[in-house]
């Protein structure tokens, strides 16, 4: 029992059926048990997650200010019409949407390139694998603070190979149209091997047999992979994605030690710009109106990525 | 079926047996595939070499133009600055480390005490709406830190929680419960519930019968997800930002974070800094890398 993961091929599910009780005694203390063991971990969420959420909603009705302190006025929808409508808000979103987009994009075909190597080689694997992996476990305050280093405009052993081989300086984090690339390269280095661990389960989950018949079939690879491999792959990978969009959704820690949202505000993603708004401007019921349409964003999301997980689990 | 790194690892051949006309032109592509995999091994494994060569540099090597990969004299300085203050006391990052460890160390201890009988009972009894508690456990968990922070920044001020130990390990083990609820009710799924109802029949209670029979089944899985919220805790930087003022609370990512505030920057007590700090985070991930696909998932996919 000491491994306790790969016992069975289908995990139960639903064990929860409780037997048919003798008494009805049993069965309330069964009843007792169930809150007695769910209820503490309930409340403490209940206490740091929802009360908080639902604090930053009444203060989104508001024009409350935490440096200004005093009574807080109601001013119902201002803060959502001055969020929804502001064009600096905008551009945010955009930033955000090019982000999301490109790094989850770059990562999803990177990771499952990776994978789709690694699954085909024999010997090596479990080497492979571990090296691979390193960069995901790590905090991204040290990735941050590594690449920003080596992508210095002046000392970087970026600039400092591109130089050796003959190529201009780039000024990686310091412009307009590069920083935004460099933070996105810096995600899809730190969490491309998310994906390549998840897409390697789905690859070497597909049973063998079918890839036999493929070939007994005389199926060509690249036909092999269109029927057997990707649809096999494409529910657990989706999920990968999703979780990872998600993730990059509400990235900040990266932005913040990498570029503080410059230069100007070309990183600024919507979870840089809140911070700004509340820890900065402290313009709190802003925020707070901004928090709850960003929560609401992610709901959405969470919510598709459960669905999946659902279609998956089910099947 | 449970997918792990080990089982990914193995030796069981995936690949087919290719007509003999084949095999050739099969070599040279293992060759190609060889090569493509080792380069991006490199590219993916050389900010880490990179960053440990940077820390056993002296300063002079650190930011030589062009930079120098091997030609350079190895010291420890760096690492000594990270622990040990000129003065000869030791230094605020050392104290931050401990902060660390003291915080991700009781948050991950209460995350499992709150998160194991729960998922327990999740697992083994019908509750009502299990499934939409469960949705709602897990998505608390997918909160934006920057949005959640602001009202807990003020909760905190009002109860005298901010820039304390206990403030932060409040949050950290709110933010670990989800998980471990998740990871955990897998490791309890897989525990057949008729262990419990033959010690039931024995005469054992229901709950002496998950105290002496599941639970110590339970332990390497116990062992598995507590080990992953360590490393979340660890390495979280918002909560610890935004809800720490003085370098007595402070845990070390906004502390080695802090490093790079002033006008220059001594790149090489950052390295070591950072190594220092990721060193335990790789050590522990590869004790649990039989779990990682769950674990990376907040205990989600475990197929």
């Amino acid at each position: 029992m000491s491994d306790p993961v790969s016992l069975t091929d289908h995990p139960v599910q639903e064990a929860s059926a409780t037997p048919p009780a003798p008494g009805r005694s049993r069965h309330l203390s069964d009843r007792w048990l169930t809150v007695a063991f769910i209820s503490p971990a309930l409340l403490l969420l209940l206490a740091m997650s929802v009360f908080p959420l639902l604090w930053a909603l009444y203060l989104s009705f508001t024009d409350y200010s935490a440096t200004r302190g005093g009574p807080a006025t109601f001013v119902w929808f201002e803060n959502f019409t001055a969020i929804l409508t502001s064009a600096q808000v905008h551009m945010r979103a955009f930033t955000t949407l090019l982000y999301v987009v490109g790094a989850v994009t770059l990562q999803t075909v990177l990771g499952f390139s990776i994978a789709y190597l690694i699954s085909r080689r024999v010997r090596g694997r479990g080497v492979l694998t571990t090296l691979f992996l390193v960069p995901m476990m790590l905090s991204p305050v040290v990735v941050g603070l590594f690449w920003r280093f080596m992508l210095d405009a002046q000392f970087g052993v970026i600039n400092s190979m591109l130089g050796s081989i003959g190529l201009g300086q780039v000024e990686w984090l310091t412009k307009q149209n590069t920083a935004l690339i460099s933070l996105i390269v810096v995600d899809t280095w730190q969490w491309t091997p998310f994906i390549m661990l998840i897409a390697l389960a789905g690859l070497t989950a597909v049973p063998k047999y079918l890839y036999e018949a493929a070939s007994i079939d005389r199926a060509s690879e690249w036909f092999r992979f269109r029927t057997i491999t990707l649809p096999l792959v494409w529910p657990l990978l989706l999920i990968a994605v999703l979780f990872r969009a998600i993730e990059a959704f509400r990235l900040f820690d990266l932005v913040y030690i990498l570029t503080s949202g410059g230069p100007g505000v070309s990183t600024e993603t919507l979870s840089f710009h809140v911070y700004k708004v509340a820890f900065l401007g402290f313009n709190t019921g802003t925020a707070s109106a901004y928090g709850i349409l960003m929560v609401l964003i992610v709901i959405v999301l969470a919510q598709l990525y459960m669905r999946y997980l659902n279609k998956l689990k089910e099947d | 079926m449970a997918v792990s790194v080990d089982k990914a690892v193995s030796p069981g051949p995936v690949r087919d047996h290719r007509p003999p006309g084949r095999r050739r032109r099969g070599r040279g592509r293992v060759v190609i595939e060889v090569a493509v995999l080792a380069v991006l091994a490199a590219v993916m494994l050389f900010p880490v070499l990179w960053m440990i060569e940077t820390s056993i540099k002296e300063n002079r090597d650190v930011y030589a133009i062009p930079a120098k990969f091997f030609d350079f004299t190895i010291t420890l300085d760096h690492f000594k600055d990270v622990f040990v203050a000129s003065g000869g006391g030791p230094t605020t990052l050392s104290g931050s480390f401990l902060n660390s460890v003291v915080v991700a160390g009781v948050s991950t201890v209460l995350a499992t005490v709150l998160g194991v009988p729960a998922a327990w009972a999740y697992s083994r009894f019908s509750v009502k709406a299990k499934k939409d508690q469960l949705f709602f456990i897990l998505s608390t968990r997918f909160m934006p830190p920057v949005v959640v922070v602001i009202p807990i920044f003020l909760m905190y001020r009002q109860v005298g929680l901010f820039d304390t130990k206990l403030g932060l390990i409040l949050i950290y083990t709110a933010f670990n419960v989800p998980f471990t609820i998740w990871m955990m009710k897998g490791f309890v799924d897989e525990v057949p519930a008729e262990y419990e109802d033959a010690a039931m029949l024995d005469g054992y209670t229901r709950l002496q019968a998950f105290w002496k029979f599941t639970l110590p089944l339970l332990l390497p899985g116990i062992a598995a997800t507590a080990v992953f919220a360590l490393i979340f805790s660890w390495n979280e930087f918002v909560f610890a930002i935004f809800l720490t003022s003085s370098d007595a609370v402070r845990t070390a990512p906004p502390a080695i974070a802090g490093l790079i505030g002033g006008t220059t920057v001594d790149w090489g007590l950052v390295a070591a800094a950072s190594i220092v700090f990721a060193l335990p985070v790789l050590v522990f991930s590869y004790l649990v890398r039989k779990h990682l696909v769950a674990g990376v998932t907040l205990g989600a996919v475990r197929r």
